[in-house]
């Protein structure tokens, strides 16, 4: 049944973060079963009202192992795997599968240990068929490799600076000095970050993002149960995602990248313009993850998103306060971060971001991406 | 681990490594749009015919990107840190994942293949300064 009229609009009801940072006294299931039952909670509802599942990164038949810890049989199941942007894409997927009946309340959910259990590997992700024969020879660490080639190409095009790279890291840690949970809260300077060493340059230490444990959970459902929610609830108002490539050299230009339709698609069917975005959280996996992302999305033109971070635009203060958690780069970074910059989003969007809020904040949008730079999923979020 | 050649290696890339082993750069060529392409695939990206047909590249090209790696990368790479990955692009148009040897090249510099020898394995393409 195709919902028609106010009650086919979605609304993500509850959110909440798992244990983060370093967590030793949780499994990653465990630490699900927490972040979903207080994200329910803040909903107005159980375990027992779910009937969506949305996971990524759990294994084989994610859905069902997790659903069997939670409890839950679910009607409708999804696991597709966009990397870190899924659970952005997954708010498109919850959408349309609450529009359409095949389910009435939506779990997003997503944990990682990788830091307790030192599971990072920066060389091996490459396990499928092409990469062995003409990637790997090469070393090209993933995703780093990947974004200081992204990096490089973006200072040879635009003349982008390491001091521009470098001022997305501090305006990340700048937000995150006002986020309690945040992991990295001391001061950052410019200086700090070109002084650190040499990642894949022309990435350094402090251009690329946190390794930490953490996850959270998000609860979506239609109109009519929305209204059971303890707090604002905040509106689906677009969304958007696309899939490019997975082998860097398969991307044609910057201008190709996954970003650009995912952005495009979310602001078209949400109805607004950029000038109408209060907060914006982009995936912050690198310094340079944010410029493409500014430019993706639209916000700069072409090579002037180094600028526009440098002139302070994504601060507290700015005309486009982002990474407003601190982010991956300075809050927390579990392997996957879309969860959490929806987490965060809607925490603006109700006026709860405690010193960190953002006056006055009712448009969000959210840009994830995944994978080796391979795919992006835009959310546009909306209060009330 | 890099698995061997044997274990990875399927139909449609066979005979790139079997150039590689001569130490021949080969790339697919459409019959039907002259589009080159790699990596190899059955079909032709740009027209969809499946007319695909093998041709020598000139072995030039040009560096697109490039990101010197600071980290250990796996023993059985051979690669010594710090190391250099690199996107060329070749003459023929498409590009490919590499890594630059010799003396410090610059994105847009002119480039030509060698060969990295490995235990086992076919050669793997690797590109330095292009001499006059």
């Amino acid at each position: 049944m195709l919902m028609t009229g106010p009650d086919r609009e979605v609304f993500i009801s509850g959110v909440a973060e798992a244990p983060l940072g370093e967590v030793r006294d949780h499994s990653e299931l465990s630490m699900i079963a927490l972040a979903a039952r207080e994200a329910l909670a803040d909903a107005g509802l159980t375990l027992r009202d779910v009937d969506g599942l949305f996971v990524n990164y759990l294994g084989e038949e994610g859905t069902v192992q997790v659903g069997e810890y939670l409890g839950i049989q679910p009607s409708y199941s999804d696991s597709s795997d966009l990397g870190g942007a899924a659970f952005v894409a997954f708010l498109g997927h919850a959408s349309a599968a609450l529009q359409t009946g095949r389910c009435r309340v939506a779990l997003i959910v997503y944990a990682s240990r990788q830091r307790t259990r030192a599971t990072r590997k920066l060389n091996h992700w490459n396990e499928k068929a092409t990469s062995p024969q003409f990637e790997q020879p090469y070393g090209l660490p993933a995703p780093m490799g990947q974004f200081g080639l992204l990096a490089a190409r973006h200072m040879y095009e635009y003349g982008t600076t390491p001091e521009q790279l470098a001022s997305v890291a501090v305006t990340a840690r700048q937000w995150a000095g006002l986020n309690p949970k945040a992991w990295k809260r001391d001061r950052l300077t410019i200086d700090d970050v070109l002084e650190s060493r040499l990642i894949c340059a022309p990435l350094r230490r402090l251009d690329c993002c946190l390794v930490t444990d953490g996850g959270g959970a998000i609860v979506l459902t239609t109109g009519d149960r929305a209204r059971d929610s303890a707090n604002t609830p905040i509106r689906v108002a677009g969304t958007g995602e696309s899939a490019r490539q997975w082998h860097i050299p398969q991307l044609p230009s910057l201008e190709a990248s996954p970003g650009v339709a995912a952005a495009r698609a979310a602001l078209q069917m949400a109805e607004v313009g950029h000038a109408d975005i209060d907060v914006f959280e982009p995936y912050d996996a690198s310094t340079i993850s944010v410029l493409l992302a500014l430019e993706d999305v639209g916000f700069c033109g072409r090579g002037d998103a180094g600028a526009f971070v440098q002139e302070g635009n994504l601060s507290i203060t700015g005309s486009l306060p982002s990474i407003t958690s601190g982010g991956g780069l300075s809050y927390c970074h579990p392997g996957a971060l879309g969860i959490l910059l929806v987490i965060e989003a809607v925490r603006q969007l109700r006026g709860q971001a405690g010193a960190r809020q953002v006056p006055g904040a009712t448009v969000g949008l959210v840009h994830g991406i995944g994978g080796l730079f391979s795919t992006a999923a835009t959310a546009v979020l909306v209060r009330g | 681990m890099v698995e061997s050649l044997f274990d990875w290696a399927d139909p449609t890339t066979a005979h790139f490594w079997e150039a590689a082993s001569k130490e021949q750069l080969v790339i697919q060529q459409c019959g039907a749009c002259r589009q080159y392409q790699f990596y190899p695939r059955p079909f032709c990206l740009a027209c969809d015919s499946d007319d695909i047909g093998w041709v020598a590249a000139s072995g030039r090209g040009t560096v697109y990107s490039q990101t010197t790696v600071h980290l250990k990368a796996a023993p059985e790479l051979g690669l010594v840190t710090p190391y250099v990955v690199a996107v060329v692009q070749l003459e023929e148009g498409p590009r490919l994942l590499t890594n630059l040897t010799g003396e410090a090249c610059r994105i847009g510099s002119p480039v030509q293949v060698g060969w990295r020898s490995r235990q086992g394995q076919a050669p793997v393409p690797v590109f330095g300064p292009a001499t006059p």
